[in-house]
């Protein structure tokens, strides 16, 4: 094993497509329900892609009016998230000083949803009009400021960017503060909400998109052949990390160890993954030796896998060669669409689900895996979830712009 | 008039700072008594020239610290 504290995690919060809470969300999961739908909004009917994973429960049940309107989608989100981890870990009950409590809450895009509203204000009404709030509710370290608020951190509120990694890069960002003994509990999460024509229209320009408009809940299908992009999911999730021996003595709930990390970078292309995912694979190396583990020890994998043609595979061959294809490898996008920033967090929440369970969530839409060697070599789980004997499990998050990173969390 | 003036006031400070409307009375501090801060202050100015067309400048806004000096602002400056 490694020479580092060991770090839990405490608590869990989500609000997704699949659930407004974790318990809603990880039963929907392993009921193998779909968050897509097809849009509806006079704007999307000329869109080439029309669909989305949006929220199950609308944040506005969830949160009080006069705050909801100060904070940008994104940020009530987080917060939702935030609150419910936050909550049920104890740790507010635990007598923590607010000076050894941190946040870490990454997003992929931010309040784009603000920015471009207000653009929408400034351009009908003029600047006289604009929100004074417009700022605050854009900024992309928002939804982390917004976090650090509600649970009165002030032993440092961090905002990790890196497109669809940032919320695997608060993690890890998480795991690092908490070994170096700059805090003492640190609320990690990532959160987005960006269903709105101007990112959708830029993803798609992209032709980074499903359009399969006509069969929602089959539209996002990593590893299958007949995947054609992916579907923009909002959401939130977080988590609540310790070190073990405080975590303990509190009497804590500890669902799972964070056990290592590992973060690189392609330094290839803006966008396109390296088409042997070195860089990723490189990445799940790190974080095993990080952790003090093996390949072999590793008995799930919790993919990136956004149902893009070219991710997929290049994953496929970064998981073939780190880890082995022994492994149970899930694509759980299949269900809840990309969270982009949010992603690396709820997937992390499921990986932790799974350890704590002992169960592989299926991978919705795998009816005829890719011919890739490496996707065809895999232990894809698909049409059910399986029950298996797990000790150690990984997520895995990309962000464009060449981030890879990799967690390792492991049984207690 | 003044009633009238505290009545509108007082649906503007529940939409944008969720203030009860019986709270807001002449001699409530913004900032002391109904927790708006100074961001609030701006779109509650806004909301003020919409409902009474009376524009409260940036110099004047600092000046307006009770429900009551935003009441008599109103009153002064109106029609």
């Amino acid at each position: 094993m490694s020479s580092h504290d060991d770090v839990v995690v405490t608590g869990l919060g989500a609000t997704t497509p699949l659930g407004g809470d974790v318990a809603s969300t990880w039963d929907a999961l392993l009921a193998g329900r779909s968050g897509v739908r097809r849009l509806t909004d006079d704007w999307v009917q000329q869109f080439p892609a029309q669909l989305a994973a949006t929220l199950a429960t609308d944040p506005a049940e969830q949160i009080d009016r006069v705050r909801a309107r100060r904070l940008d989608r994104s940020q009530q989100v987080a917060v939702i998230a935030a609150e419910e981890a936050w909550t049920a870990s104890g740790a507010a009950d635990a007598g923590v000083a607010p000076e050894r409590i941190a946040v870490v809450f990454g997003t992929g895009i931010g309040g784009a949803m603000t920015l471009l509203g207000q653009d929408d204000v400034l351009e009908a009404k003029g600047p006289k009009r604009v929100s004074p709030f417009t700022i605050p509710m854009l900024m992309p370290n928002g939804p982390a400021a917004a976090v650090g608020l509600a649970v009165g951190a002030r032993g440092g509120v961090h905002a990790p960017v890196s497109a669809c990694a940032s919320g695997a890069e608060a993690i890890r960002w998480g795991l690092d503060l908490l070994r170096l003994d700059r805090a003492d509990v640190v609320l990690v999460g990532g959160a987005e909400a960006v269903v709105h024509p101007l990112p959708m229209a830029g993803f798609a320009a992209m032709r980074a998109m499903s359009t399969r408009n006509d069969e929602p809940e089959r539209a996002s299908r990593p590893f299958d052949k007949g995947r054609d992009g992916f579907v923009l999911g909002e959401g939130a999730a977080a988590l609540v990390l310790e070190r073990a021996d405080s975590a303990r003595a509190r009497g804590a709930t500890l669902h799972a160890r964070l056990a290592g990390a590992g973060a690189t970078a392609d330094g290839y292309d803006l966008v396109a993954p390296h088409p042997e995912g070195e860089g990723a694979a490189r990445a799940i190396g790190a974080a095993l030796r990080d952790a003090g583990l093996s390949p072999a020890d590793v008995g799930h994998v919790n993919a990136h896998a956004t149902s893009t043609p070219v991710g997929d595979t290049a994953e496929a061959s970064a998981i073939r060669s780190a880890v082995g294809e022994h492994t149970l490898v899930s694509a759980t996008k299949s269900q809840t669409g990309h969270l982009l920033g949010a992603a690396g967090a709820l997937e992390s929440v499921f990986t932790v689900l799974a350890l704590r369970d002992q169960v592989v969530p299926a991978t919705a839409n795998l009816d005829d895996p890719d011919d890739d060697a490496a996707v065809q070599a895999l232990d894809i789980v698909r049409r059910e979830p399986r029950k298996a004997t797990l000790t150690a499990a990984v997520n895995d998050s990309f962000g464009f712009g060449g981030h890879n990173l990799a967690l390792v969390f492991t049984t207690l | 008039m003044s009633e009238d003036i505290q009545a509108g006031l007082a649906e503007i400070l529940e939409e944008v700072a969720g203030v009860t409307p019986a709270d807001a009375t002449p001699e409530k501090s913004f900032t002391e008594d109904l927790d708006v801060d100074s961001l609030s202050m701006v779109e509650i100015a806004t909301a003020v020239e919409d409902k009474f067309g009376v524009a409260i400048p940036d110099d004047e806004l600092g000046n307006i610290k009770t429900v009551g000096d935003a009441i008599s602002y109103i009153q002064k400056n109106q029609g």
